[in-house]
């Protein structure tokens, strides 16, 4: 951008740079990824089992299809609006997947329909909050209960097991890295990407950002939104079949409030709630610190029963950080 | 009926707003038992002046005296307290409470336990509204089920249910038909008798001769005068409000009228677009003058498929069509600068870059891949060419000045290349230097053949940069000049006067709209 910095730095300059790079560290991002490090190095200096390799992988493949799952919650968070059935319908998709495989369809099939239906349900919601203008978090409150609701009553319960050979994706190990890993770093900068550099993308932050004026500048409101929950319903989909795939059975409950610690992820990455900002690769960083920090409450010997107490603290954290520098950037923007 | 000594009286009150001197050393006074006029054009200062009486804001400078004592009102419960009682535009009632509940919000009468007296109310209602002649209203209805006018005569009773002895009203007539503005004015006479002070605002010259006693004239946030409605006419009236110079502030280049590009017929969306016609052609500035609700910005509107018009015709280049939403508008060609630049105009969380491709995203974009480059040199072209302050392309719209901000807007629309250009307000609230610049920018647009339908409240602004000037009045097209054929005068008189019962089918000639005194 600069093509005079080859030749001599000016003090200004210099003071610019600084000031870029300061700004680049004040950004949520660079504040997650510092945690993380934090976390490691001290945790890691207290009981040295925390870095060992095998936890760290708990750490990313346990938790890698909620990393994924928080991209499309991000989307669908930047654009306005909010899905709390989320958690519902990995279970929902999971089972499906689980249950084809069992009656002994191609495993493609088993975990490529997953995807196809995540996207349909999703399209579904995102039709009631486009076209009839209901308040997203009612429409996903009520899929919730009906996706919740038929998972039960439908398995009754019971896990799947009797997997078939070949059908366990999440434990694949190309090139000696697991596939969840994989997964989880390739969509998360696929979406980074798209999200920064695509038509849609820019539509998103458009719609969070001020749905009036994005109408005004001939952005259809309704198409963002239907789009952003059809994507979105695909990501649930890999989440789905990566959450299946992972052990050798599939518990039809999903882990308690999985939904909620989504919606943390996007929240703690720094979307924020109101819509019309945050990014993606903030979302799986927090993905990665939420799961590191539940894994050193175990290493440092305090009850994992905290987690949720201490996820609720970075959320209020994070959502005051934010409120402060709104409250800052008005200051500089009236003076 | 009146005392001769002054109730209330403001003393060389000063209010500044950051960039703006809002009052400059105004003196105003309103005695017991009096109907004292407010006038002055929009942006004047006199609602800057009635939020200080009733202790929203509080002046820089001057002092404040009621009954005889110095008093300032930090809050507006204090400035309630003391009895004056204000009647916003806006009425201030809740719709799903009843009459007498609305009546008594905030000070319910109490049983001997401490909650609320439902039978006591019920009937210190009834005669609140009997001691204003009203006898028509039930006090169980709920209040968002009646009319306009009833619920006005509400926010009266509740106003008076505290004691006022100053009643601010704030163009109470706005909103109202014939038979409620009768009623109105005889509720207003009575409390006069009553000894109320009332500080009367509206923009209806003949309202202010059937009703007020005195009448002040505020221009500029400046005192012009004050003087006794029996020596005043209407055309000394309007001389007071508008007698401004235009200043050389706008540097208005003649540019070659050329072929149509806008045409209308009929167009109507009740209640605001009346029956409009009108033809707007390359490189002609054609200035919407009118008051704030006179249909202006529905027009607007209208023509940009936000709300798409009921009935009638819009042609573009000869073609008719169907404008049915922004989109639509947008692709023939149509941009349009909105009023308010926050709501509408603007993403504020995003950077300028974003916000000035925002609406030609499809046309910089291969597929659905953004061409960056593209995007930026076009950033960076509007950054030039409209001189926008700025520390660089990506920084954040909230961060800028209104009037780069305004820039901002503008530089939008002119990526889209469009050939009809709306602009709602353009210069509103931004400051003098930035003002002429947008100025500057519109004739030279005007020049290159683009046509501009220009919505201004400030009459300087319409009178010199306008090639035609149009007025509104009540969602109709009531008159329209060529440029130097009009002065502030015949403008501001076809925007003000005529009686609501006047039934002005079109284009009404306008000399015959002078001069019509009560």
């Amino acid at each position: 951008m600069n093509t005079a910095a080859s030749t001599a730095v000016s003090p200004a300059q210099q003071r610019g740079v600084l000031k870029r790079i300061l700004r680049l560290f004040a950004s949520q991002e660079a504040v997650l990824l510092l945690a993380l490090v934090a976390l490691f190095v001290i945790v890691g200096s207290i009981n040295s089992r925390f870095i060992a390799e095998r936890n760290l992988y708990s750490i990313f493949l346990g938790n890698a299809y909620i990393a994924v799952a928080a991209i499309g919650m991000s989307m669908v968070i930047i654009s306005g609006n909010i899905d709390i059935s989320v958690g519902s319908l990995i279970g929902v998709l999971a089972t499906i997947s689980g249950s084809m495989a069992v009656a002994g369809y191609p495993l493609v099939l088993c975990w490529l329909v997953p995807v196809l239906a995540g996207v349909l349900i999703s399209s579904f919601t995102g039709y009631i909050v486009a076209y009839l203008k209901i308040p997203s978090i009612v429409v996903s409150l009520g899929m919730l209960s009906i996706l919740k609701g038929g998972l039960i009553a439908v398995t009754s319960g019971e896990w799947i097991t009797d997997l078939p050979e070949g059908y366990a994706l999440a434990q694949l190990k190309p090139l000696g890295v697991p596939l969840p890993i994989i997964f989880m770093i390739v969509l998360t900068i696929l979406a980074a990407l798209w999200m920064r550099f695509s038509n849609t993308g820019r539509a998103i932050y458009a719609v969070g950002g001020n749905a009036e004026a994005a109408r005004l500048s001939g952005i259809s409101k309704q198409r963002t939104i239907m789009k952003v929950f059809a994507i979105h319903g695909g990501f649930i989909g890999i989440a789905a079949v990566l959450f299946a795939t992972q052990l050798s059975v599939i518990q039809s409950t999903v882990p308690p409030n999985l939904e909620l610690t989504i919606i943390t992820a996007s929240v703690v990455g720094g979307v924020s709630i109101l819509g019309g900002t945050g990014t993606v690769v903030g979302s799986t960083l927090a993905a990665i610190l939420l799961a590191a920090i539940g894994s050193s409450l175990i290493f440092v010997s305090v009850s994992p029963y905290w987690l949720r107490s201490v996820q609720g603290v970075l959320i209020l954290l994070t959502v005051l950080a934010d409120l402060y520098r709104r409250k800052r950037q008005r200051k500089q923007g009236s003076g | 009926m009146t005392d001769g000594r002054a109730l209330l009286e403001l003393s060389n009150i000063v209010k500044r707003f950051p960039g703006v001197l809002a009052l400059d050393r105004v003196s105003f006074d309103v005695r017991a038992g009096e109907v004292h006029a407010l006038l002055g054009e929009n942006g004047a200062g006199k609602s800057t002046l009635i939020k200080i009486i009733s202790g929203v804001y509080q002046p820089d400078e001057g002092h404040i005296n009621f009954s005889g004592n110095t008093v300032r009102f930090n809050t507006p419960a204090a400035a309630q307290n003391n009895g004056i009682a204000t009647i916003y535009q806006e009425l201030l009632l809740y719709p799903e409470l009843s009459v007498a509940e609305n009546i008594f919000m905030g000070h319910a009468p109490k049983t001997r336990f401490g909650t609320i007296d439902w039978r006591a109310m019920r009937s210190l209602a009834r005669e609140q509204l009997a001691s204003l002649d009203i006898y028509d209203l039930d006090v169980n209805q709920q209040v968002g089920s009646l009319s306009v006018g009833n619920r006005q005569r509400v926010e009266i009773a509740k106003a008076l249910s505290q004691d006022a002895r100053v009643l601010i009203m704030d163009e109470p007539t706005a909103a109202l038909t014939g038979a409620d503005v009768e009623r109105l004015f005889r509720i207003v006479r009575l409390l006069r008798e009553r000894g109320v002070g009332v500080i009367y605002i509206s923009h209806r010259l003949e309202e202010i001769f059937e009703l007020a006693d005195r009448v002040t004239v505020l221009r500029d946030g400046a005192c012009v005068g004050t003087s006794q409605v029996i020596d005043t006419t209407e055309d000394d009236l309007i001389n007071r409000m508008v007698g401004r110079t235009i200043e050389d502030l706008y540097p208005k280049q003649l540019s070659r009228i050329g072929e149509p590009v806008l045409e209308i017929e009929s167009l109507s969306r009740p209640p605001l677009t009346r029956n409009v016609s009108l033809t707007l052609r390359r490189g002609e500035i054609l200035g919407l003058a009118g008051l704030v609700g006179s249909g202006r910005s529905e027009l607007a509107q209208t023509l940009f498929g936000i709300t798409p018009a009921q009935s009638g015709c819009i042609k573009v280049n000869g073609v008719e069509c169907l404008i049915d939403s922004p989109a639509a508008a947008i692709k023939l060609g149509i941009a349009y600068v909105p009023e308010d630049r926050s709501t509408q105009g603007l993403i504020k969380p995003m950077s300028i870059r974003e916000n000035i491709s925002m609406a030609v995203l499809k046309e910089i974009s291969n597929g659905n891949l953004i061409n960056h480059l593209a995007e930026r040199e076009l950033a960076q072209k509007n950054i030039n060419q409209f001189r926008i302050r700025t520390s660089g392309m990506e920084q954040k719209v909230e961060k800028l000045s209104g009037g780069n901000q305004q820039k901002v807007v503008l530089g939008k629309w002119m990526a889209s290349a469009p050939d009809v250009l709306i602009m709602d307000e353009p210069t509103r609230g931004i400051d003098v230097g930035a003002k002429a610049e947008i100025h500057r920018t519109m004739s030279e647009l005007a020049c290159r053949g683009m046509a501009v339908l220009m919505i201004s409240s400030e009459l300087p602004e319409i009178m010199g940069m306008s090639d035609t000037i149009a007025v509104m009045r009540e969602g109709r097209l009531v008159a329209s000049f060529t440029r130097g054929d009009a002065t502030q005068e015949q403008i501001a008189a076809a925007m003000m006067s005529g009686s609501r019962s006047e039934s002005d089918e079109g284009l009404v000639d306008s000399n015959s709209t002078k001069g019509a005194a009560a």
